[in-house]
């Protein structure tokens, strides 16, 4: 979707503010917030691009105006309410009202050292790959109202294949849970001046990780 | 709120929303916990982790590794997963870890301009600026400007390459070896390796700065 998280090459949000030894948490209750979102992400009832789906949703003004875990936050109540884990009155009494679902799988302290690391998206391709390094490609002009990730910036837009990267759940249909329906990934080199005219550096180069879906040939 | 530990360090968020974040999130982890959808001691489990095991310390013992060890070094270009897999700083190593070379005239920088991702193993939590609509609109339309806000000026003669980390493939920079370190120890090279060098808004420091 074109939404508010689509920010690449967008003006007026100022200056990078690094922040000197910045602690891990801001406040406790980000730790557990991530922490809760890994927790019920490990049951699988929805999946990554499902949560990244549910980020960009927001409305922009609370996309903007919130934390980034607050953000998290939201989305979580967002999605076991949307999914019936939980119903709204329950997190407004900050109690469960009614038992839980049975659900697939539940994260025990023990296996936690295992879930810190992130799953495989790499799956065996339905189809050989369309293009190789250096084949010149154009990016499709496409607007989903849905998750894609294919930023503005780079529709429409011709650059070189440079690498291969396996065949990967597609977030297109998988955040529709219409499917992981697997696709090829390519990194994609654009010339600055390609994406931002001529008011570019002239040697700036920007890749983006492109799925087979966004490209044709150039 | 001179004795409140979280508002020292909290400059992006007003007190109220910290307090009302504070209940809202226990809220949460409440309803969720009782319909027994996790075990609770999980929970403080993975953020133990977070605080203590997993950062950037574990990429600064790869890129240190990767200075000492031309097999080593060829080896995690060609496939980071695969060479950063047998050092055992982790249990395990995602599959799509990418890392790619700074040279004199070549310097990568990693955003993105999507959400958030970031090589948690190697590098732990993004940091929040990395999260940032400053960072994720300007790293790939003005990557210097980007690094002059950071205080970092490239040698003359140095092109930008911006990786948008915009699938499930994550990157880290294997910045250049600061000269004058001949014959230094891995572990005396890693304390050179800070986390802003491996996602391109920084350098590694020079010897004089650890000395």
């Amino acid at each position: 979707m074109d939404g508010i998280h689509d920010m690449g090459g967008m003006h007026g949000f100022g200056k990078v503010e690094p922040e000197p030894d910045e602690p891990v948490f801001h406040s406790q209750w980000e730790g557990r917030c991530l922490a809760l979102n890994r927790a019920m992400g490990y049951t699988g009832v929805w999946t990554i691009d499902q949560t990244r789906a549910g980020i960009e949703e927001l409305p922009p003004d609370v996309y903007l105006s919130s934390s980034y875990y607050k953000k998290w936050a939201v989305r979580l109540e967002n999605l076991v309410v949307a999914r019936g884990l939980a119903d709204a009155d329950e997190i407004k009494a900050g109690h469960a009202l009614r038992p839980g679902k049975t659900l697939k799988r539940k994260l025990a302290a023990a296996d936690v050292p295992n879930t810190l690391t992130r799953g495989s998206f790499a799956r065996p391709a339905q189809a050989p790959a369309r293009f190789k390094p250096g084949d010149r490609v154009r990016t499709k002009n496409i607007h989903p109202a849905t998750h894609t990730r294919l930023p503005r910036y780079a529709r429409g837009r011709t650059g070189v294949v440079e690498a291969l990267r396996g065949c990967h759940v597609f977030p297109d249909t998988a955040a529709l849970g219409k499917g992981e329906d697997p696709q090829w990934l390519y990194t994609v080199l654009f010339e600055g001046r390609e994406l931002w005219g001529d008011s570019a550096e002239p040697s700036l180069k920007v890749s983006i990780e492109a799925f087979e879906p966004y490209l044709e040939s150039a | 709120m001179a004795h409140d530990h979280d508002h020292d360090h909290d400059d992006h968020e007003h007190g109220s929303e910290l307090n009302e974040m504070q209940l809202r999130v226990r809220a949460l982890e409440t309803v969720l916990a009782e319909k027994g959808y996790f075990d609770p001691a999980a929970i403080d489990k993975i953020i133990e982790a977070y605080e203590t095991k997993v950062g950037p310390h574990i990429g600064a013992r790869v890129v240190a590794k990767a200075w000492s060890d031309p097999a080593f070094k060829r080896a995690l270009i060609e496939d980071a997963s695969k060479a950063v897999l047998p050092l055992g700083f982790l249990n395990r190593v995602g599959d799509h870890l990418i890392a790619v070379e700074n040279t004199p005239k070549l310097h990568n920088m990693i955003v993105c301009t999507l959400c958030s991702c970031y090589p948690w193993e190697v590098l732990g939590l993004p940091p929040v600026w990395y999260k940032s609509a400053p960072y994720r609109s300007r790293a790939v339309i003005d990557p210097r400007g980007v690094l002059a806000d950071f205080g970092v000026t490239l040698p003359a003669g140095a092109d930008i390459r911006v990786w948008d980390s915009t699938a499930e493939t994550r990157f880290i920079v294997l910045p250049m070896r600061p000269q004058r370190t001949a014959g230094w120890s891995e572990e005396k090279l890693a304390a050179l390796v800070t986390r802003d060098s491996m996602i391109g808004t920084g350098l590694p420091k020079q010897p004089s700065e650890i000395a």
